[in-house]
């Protein structure tokens, strides 16, 4: 047992701990904590994998960014266990069916590909050897095979910030 | 293989968690030492004595303070959020913490045959580490504030929160040119490449400013610390702080202001290079010696930059909370901008030999 798989197993199990702990607790606060936590442990997992870049961006977005603006919400609106409005039955078993065929089909897929040959079995896992995370070789890739796609996408980021800014105005001037 | 047969190096492991304890202590105790040094700067720029009881020259004036802070009662008040409240200020330092791992604190030392780097961390992300530490940052305030159950600390958290969050973005942006002239993101790089040429601040005087000006937001520091304002909030995101929860916010911050002051010296100051002199044609006479010597040029780069957050603070009074906004949004991020793009222009320049 060397350190990566110490390291493996601590995260896993610290995932899958804290991923219950963000549906199971009852304050809204300390789901948006744990969801972090989550994030923190992925982020693990993908140092592991040497997708170093893919780590820190990872922390940075979600746990840095998007949860801050949750907590903001949550925060502000207050929202407790006593004010959360229940969903009707049939609601969470139509969302239970349906999640769970979305982790079949996963499974399923996930399993499959380790059988249809042998080269992608050998791929599933470059523990700290795959050099394709590392930011230099992402930035190349990126830049290179798919410039088209990534800009398309960055006016796509231009286009929400665009929105954005229309919306703050608009409530401005009614003010 | 059985469960316990470990596999680890664990000389590795040994010198890393030496080099961690050591770094974490002296940041604590450095930064014990930047209050004492916070209270005599106000003190002489205000023409008062200071803190001049305890100790020669007030010297143990810090470890009173400390005494003090673990022997006051702890009161956790009933309506706060009681795990959510013991987090917070735990948080705060730990965040404020986590950045010292990227820092080059100095060269290399041979030690019993091994070469040590005196950097706890070199991966090749180093400053985006740097950057989500800083944004991990507001959570320490965000759930002290939110957990007091009090509408002036739940007031000051979000005010943090969204003033790290709109100045994190201009100094993305300012870090960005920096690391077009240096083409790495590992800070160990861009301190070798200093010490070979220029200093960065020659190349970036304007990206120093805009990253200097968004440091001083991020540590919630003068004229920035509007979460702190006592006239509009009371006392707060730690209005219900006491005991050492309370001191564990302060010396975050203090923390904060080590830390960032490290990345400024690396970034744009060289780093641990001592200035005029070949530190590797040194290496070569002295050995291990050099890299102490750097070790103290850091350290004094960081004290210069500490006195100059303490010199602002006791000077320029508080802004107004649109104009931070107005400043943040509608001042930094243009001018970073500006200062990317002819820094991108330029360097594409030099790669065509100077032609168009």
């Amino acid at each position: 047992m060397n350190i990566t798989q110490i390291l493996f197993w601590f995260l896993s199990v610290l995932a899958l701990v804290s991923a219950l702990m963000v549906l199971l607790s009852k304050n809204p606060v300390h789901s948006v904590l744990w969801l972090i936590v989550v994030f923190f442990a992925i982020s693990g997992h993908y140092i592991l994998l040497n997708a170093q870049f893919l780590a820190i961006v990872n922390l940075i977005v979600y746990a840095g960014a998007i949860m801050v603006l949750f907590l903001f919400v949550i925060m502000l609106m207050n929202l407790s266990a006593d004010t959360e409005p229940q969903k009707n039955v049939w609601m969470k078993l139509a969302g239970t069916i349906a999640g769970g065929c979305f982790l079949i089909s996963a499974c399923n897929v996930i399993y499959n590909a380790q059988n249809v040959s042998k080269e992608i079995a050998a791929k599933t896992a470059l523990l700290n050897q795959g050099n394709i995370g590392l930011i230099g070789n992402l930035g190349k890739v990126l830049f290179k095979d798919y410039v088209v796609p990534f800009e398309i996408s960055s006016v796509l980021f231009l286009s929400a910030i665009v929105g954005a800014v229309v919306i703050g105005k608009k409530e401005k001037n009614k003010v | 293989m059985t469960l316990l047969s470990l596999n680890i190096d664990w000389i590795l492991l040994i010198e890393k968690l030496v080099l961690i304890a050591i770094v974490v202590f002296a940041s604590l105790g450095i930064a014990l030492y930047t209050t004492f040094g916070e209270r005599k700067v106000a003190a002489i720029l205000q023409d008062r004595p200071g803190p001049n009881r305890a100790g020669p020259f007030g010297l143990l004036q810090p470890l009173a303070d400390g005494v003090k802070m673990f022997t006051k009662e702890d009161i956790i008040p009933n309506s706060a959020n009681k795990w959510l409240f013991i987090l917070g200020p735990g948080l705060a330092m730990t965040a404020s913490l986590m950045s010292c791992a990227v820092i080059p604190w100095g060269g290399t030392i041979e030690l019993f045959d091994r070469t040590i780097s005196l950097q706890i961390a070199d991966i090749n992300i180093g400053i985006l580490y740097i950057f989500a530490v800083v944004s991990l940052g507001v959570y320490g305030i965000m759930i002290g504030g939110w957990a007091s159950n009090n509408k002036f600390s739940l007031m000051a958290a979000l005010r943090g929160a969204s003033q790290a969050i709109s100045y994190e973005l201009a100094m993305g942006l300012s870090l960005i040119a920096v690391l077009m002239l240096s083409g790495s993101l590992s800070l160990g790089d861009i301190v070798k490449q200093q010490q070979a040429g220029w200093w960065n601040i020659v190349y970036q005087p304007l990206g120093f400013l805009i990253f200097f000006i968004c440091a001083l937001a991020e540590c919630n520091r003068t004229p920035f610390d509007l979460p702190e304002a006592e006239n509009e909030l009371n006392f707060g995101y730690h209005q219900e702080y006491s005991s050492m929860k309370l001191g564990f916010y302060l010396f975050a911050e203090y923390i904060n202001m080590i830390m960032s002051s490290a990345v400024m010296a690396s970034l744009y100051f060289g780093g641990y290079d001592i200035p005029f002199v070949n530190d590797a044609e040194l290496q070569t006479h002295l050995g291990n010696w050099v890299a102490l010597f750097q070790v103290g040029t850091l350290l004094i780069k960081i004290v210069f930059f500490i006195f100059l957050f303490m010199w602002i603070r006791w000077t320029i009074p508080r802004f107004r909370y649109d104009q931070l906004m107005n400043l943040g949004w509608k001042t930094m991020i243009p001018l970073a901008l500006v200062n990317m793009l002819i820094t991108g222009a330029l360097v594409l320049l030099k790669m065509n030999n100077w032609h168009f």
